[in-house]
């Protein structure tokens, strides 16, 4: 059974362009100049229960869009949506009621409030029984070891505690379903481990559905096996990582680093180009059907002494700019 | 950032002039219901009220909230460790934050206000020229009272308590609540040893003619003396509030 | 469910109040500001009637008493829908989606954001201004009276909330025009410190059908003062602080549709 359907989604912007420069501000008092823009344009998924979506694409290209539609608090311009069994905007205040939401670059508790009064307040806002607050709060204050800093105002916490806090506070009302929009930025290497397992554990073990939108695609490869990719208001892929990598390109990359202060000088004969140097390092890419591994790296090691290589995939964030380039084209 | 400013700008003068509006109805109301004499005429009430709120940005005395948040959280002392005067940079703060939308708001407010509600000239091109000259030092004075408000605050809960006291004070005692004309005797003594009526009642009572000649010139002197006594009392309480910041560690 | 909006405003306003209590000098020194402040001002009222002796008939003591009422009435205005004045900035900065994301009305939540008690300064000024007033009339106070003042605070104090609330409404539309309802508001506190009666006729016009100030003050004085010419005869006098609560609930319907509207064009 889907938990969440979306068909055709459509969303369009009005906004306000104002020309450069101060003629161009004092024309703008005197007509507005406006500019449509489609942030979404007919967006068709569907997530199951329990899955852990990764939604990815450029800034600006409708991710923050379509979880503010999946959240109720933006009303699209046409298409479906069904998320939870309810249109998310028509029934908002019960809808919100069910879902857990946390903004990576703003905070949903209070400032002034040391964390544990934060939590209580929650409790009212989502009128949350005693009882299950209590086992609710206690086991994630556990899991993602708030204890220390329980008195403590969201003011005086680190990037890292803030973040930890902020996902405890969005799940202390049990909500099914969970929206992530940037839950490890600026944080420290451990504290991204910490979020990382957790999230983990919480769609494994409590079957909560989370979709984490992102631009670390650290987080992306180690938590999603579903990723949907948007860029410029369209759904430009939807699958795992790997359907992901083969459906925009099979090349593979060689990096090799050579002796110190020695150039590249292996005939490439169009087989592979040259992406990257950087000192002694040089990053080529190549397609595997059209020259064997193996083969390029005898070629290139007969013209230069080459100390040491390895073979990767693309990274995800080179995919993801060919997905968008290549859709760009279109 | 200069439309940001002219929308302020309007939104202030329309508000004023809907301030004028009112308090010119309840002064008619005051100057009908008694026939006996007053200090000062209807007519020239009406003016002094709306000369007073062209300039009513002169009575808001309140310190910088920047400033007074660095001073709270103790980074004024970087601010003491750059080359440059301390009293100098509040007080031309204090001035520039006043000087721009007084401008832009007294213009219009004044036009309007001789246009439709009966705003008279001055009583002569004398007078006039002598009103610019006492506004401009009006405008120092504020920035001046400004500034050594801000300078108290290095004095932590009492200069807090003084920079919200003053506000109270300089509303009645600059006559710009009530001309000071018409405030009982008392009140008027009071007045004139505080600097507060150079804000307002000074410059006013020389366009309206009732400072001229000599006692405009006394009235122009004791405005400048309060500004000097203010400048001086701030500098000094400057340096005794940064030798004690320095002693107590911020 | 009422009682749980109830329980969760009381909660919020708990919050606050030990929050402003954490700066207690602080708090005392505003206060007393505010106090004063205010206190001069009906000082100065004081005064031009020392001169004038009257204003179209009235006496200080009765004017005493639109001030008193119009007074407390704002310092409540003042102190509880606070969140709404200061809601722009919740707007401009993107922060009314946190707001949005909750499951209860938008309007609870920013009316729990503030309480501010500083306030408190300009309610006891009004309060004792009003208790002297009384005291210097020669009128019985009845119960009936009392009950009538009571009620005129009341609709008055939900007539400026309700201002407050409009100034915010304005927002999800434009960010410029909140002056004027700043100007309405601030501008109706002091217009109706006097009785209506000695402005002009458009201008009782307008805050008697447009913004309903006189209702909240200006009638109901009038009938504890038993002067004739009540326009309506006394019924209406005694109801009439109603018009604010009416007020209000206009003011919050605009709201309503403003978040309605925030809802389909986003930020």
């Amino acid at each position: 059974m889907n938990q969440i359907t979306v068909e055709e989604l459509t969303k369009t912007f009005r906004v306000a362009r104002r020309a450069p420069g101060l003629w161009g501000s004092v024309k703008g008092l005197v007509k507005r100049e406006y500019q449509d823009v489609r942030a979404l344009d007919r967006i068709s998924f569907s997530i199951g229960g329990g899955e852990l979506v990764g939604y990815i694409g450029p800034n600006g290209a409708g991710k923050s869009t379509t979880v503010k539609v999946l959240s109720g608090i933006l009303v699209p311009d046409s298409g479906h949506v069904m998320a939870l069994g309810k249109i998310p905007w028509r029934d908002r205040v019960h809808y919100v009621g069910r879902i857990g939401v946390v903004f990576g670059q703003r905070t949903q508790l209070w400032w002034d409030l040391p964390i544990l009064e934060s939590f209580d307040l929650l409790r009212d806002i989502y009128s949350v029984p005693e009882e299950k607050y209590r086992a609710n709060r206690d086991a994630l204050i556990e899991m993602l070891d708030l204890g220390s800093f329980l008195h403590v105002t969201v003011r005086q916490l680190s990037l890292g505690q803030r973040m930890r806090c902020e996902i405890a506070a969005s799940l202390l009302h049990d909500p099914e379903l969970l929206f992530l929009d940037e839950p490890t930025i600026g944080l420290d290497a451990v504290s991204k481990l910490v979020v990382r397992e957790f999230i983990t554990t919480l769609n494994r073990q409590r079957g909560v559905t989370v979709i984490l939108t992102t631009h670390d695609m650290e987080d992306i490869e180690a938590l999603c096996r579903r990723v949907m990719v948007i860029g410029d208001g369209k759904l430009l892929s939807d699958g795992t990582l790997s359907d992901l990598r083969a459906s925009v390109t099979t090349e593979r990359w060689l990096t090799v680093d050579l002796a110190e202060g020695v150039p590249f000088t292996a005939v490439l004969d169009g087989d592979a180009r040259l992406i990257k140097s950087e000192g002694r390092r040089f990053c080529l890419a190549f397609d595997p059907k059209q020259v064997a591994a193996a083969e390029l790296i005898a070629r290139i090691a007969r013209s230069c002494p080459v100390q040491d290589l390895f073979v990767e995939n693309p990274p995800i964030e080179a995919i993801i700019a060919r997905l968008y380039s290549q859709q760009k084209l279109q | 950032m200069l439309l940001q400013y002219r929308a302020a700008a309007v939104a202030g003068v329309v508000t004023q002039i809907f301030w004028g509006i009112v308090r010119t109805m309840i002064f008619d109301a005051f100057y009908r219901s008694s026939s006996g004499s007053q200090p000062l005429t209807h007519d020239q009430t009406l003016t002094y009220i709306w000369l007073g709120q062209a300039m009513l940005l002169l009575t808001m005395l309140n310190v910088d909230a920047d400033v007074a948040a660095m001073i709270r959280n103790g980074s004024v002392a970087y601010e003491m460790t750059r080359p440059v005067d301390l009293y100098t940079l509040w007080f031309s703060r204090a001035l520039s934050g006043r000087a721009a939308p007084l401008m832009m708001r007294s213009i219009p407010i004044l036009v309007i206000a001789a246009l439709f509600f009966g705003l008279s000239a001055p009583i002569s091109m004398m007078a006039g020229t002598l009103f610019l000259l006492s506004a401009a030092m009006s405008l120092l004075t504020a920035a001046a009272l400004i500034a050594l408000m801000t300078v108290s605050l290095l004095w932590t809960i009492s200069g807090e308590g003084i920079s919200r006291l003053v506000p109270g004070v300089v509303f009645i005692l600059s006559g710009i609540m009530v001309p000071l004309p018409l405030l009982p005797g008392w009140a008027q003594r009071l007045s004139e040893i505080l600097p507060f009526r150079g804000l307002i009642d000074t410059p006013f009572r020389i366009y309206l003619g009732e400072f001229h000649g000599a006692s405009a010139a006394l009235a122009l002197l004791f405005q400048f003396a309060w500004l000097v006594m203010l400048v001086v009392a701030g500098r000094l309480a400057l340096t005794r509030g940064t030798r004690r910041l320095v002693v107590q560690g911020g | 469910m009422i009682w749980n909006s109830l329980r969760l405003y009381f909660r919020y306003a708990s919050i606050s109040f030990r929050s402003q209590m954490e700066y207690r000098t602080s708090f005392f020194l505003r206060s007393i500001a505010q106090f004063t402040i205010t206190g001069m001002e009906f000082l100065g009222l004081a005064a031009l009637f020392l001169r004038f002796g009257h204003i179209d008939g009235w006496t200080l003591p009765q004017v005493g008493l639109f001030y008193g009422i119009v007074s407390v009435a704002f310092a409540i205005a003042e102190a509880i829908p606070r969140g709404f004045d200061v809601f722009p900035n919740l707007v401009k900065s993107g922060d009314f989606d946190r707001i949005l994301i909750r499951p209860r009305s938008p309007a609870l939540q920013i009316l729990g954001q503030e309480f501010q008690l500083v306030r408190v300064g300009r309610f006891l000024q009004g309060m004792l201004v009003l208790l002297w007033s009384a005291g210097r009339l020669e009128i019985e106070w009845t119960s009936s009276a009392i009950l009538l003042i009571a009620f005129s605070i009341v609709g008055g104090a939900c007539l400026f909330s309700g201002l407050f609330i409009l100034g915010a409404a304005i927002c999800f539309w434009t960010i410029e025009s909140i002056e004027i309802v700043n100007c309405l508001t601030y501008g109706g506190v002091e217009t109706a410190q006097f009785p209506l009666s000695i402005y002009r006729p458009w201008f009782r016009s307008f805050f008697t059908f447009v913004v309903p100030l006189a209702t909240i003050n200006y009638f109901p004085v009038q009938a504890i003062l038993n002067l004739e010419g009540t326009s309506g005869g006394k019924l209406i006098s005694w109801i009439s602080p109603l018009a604010g609560l009416l007020f209000l609930l206009a003011c919050l319907q605009l709201w309503r549709v403003g978040v309605r509207h925030y809802t389909s064009t986003g930020s």
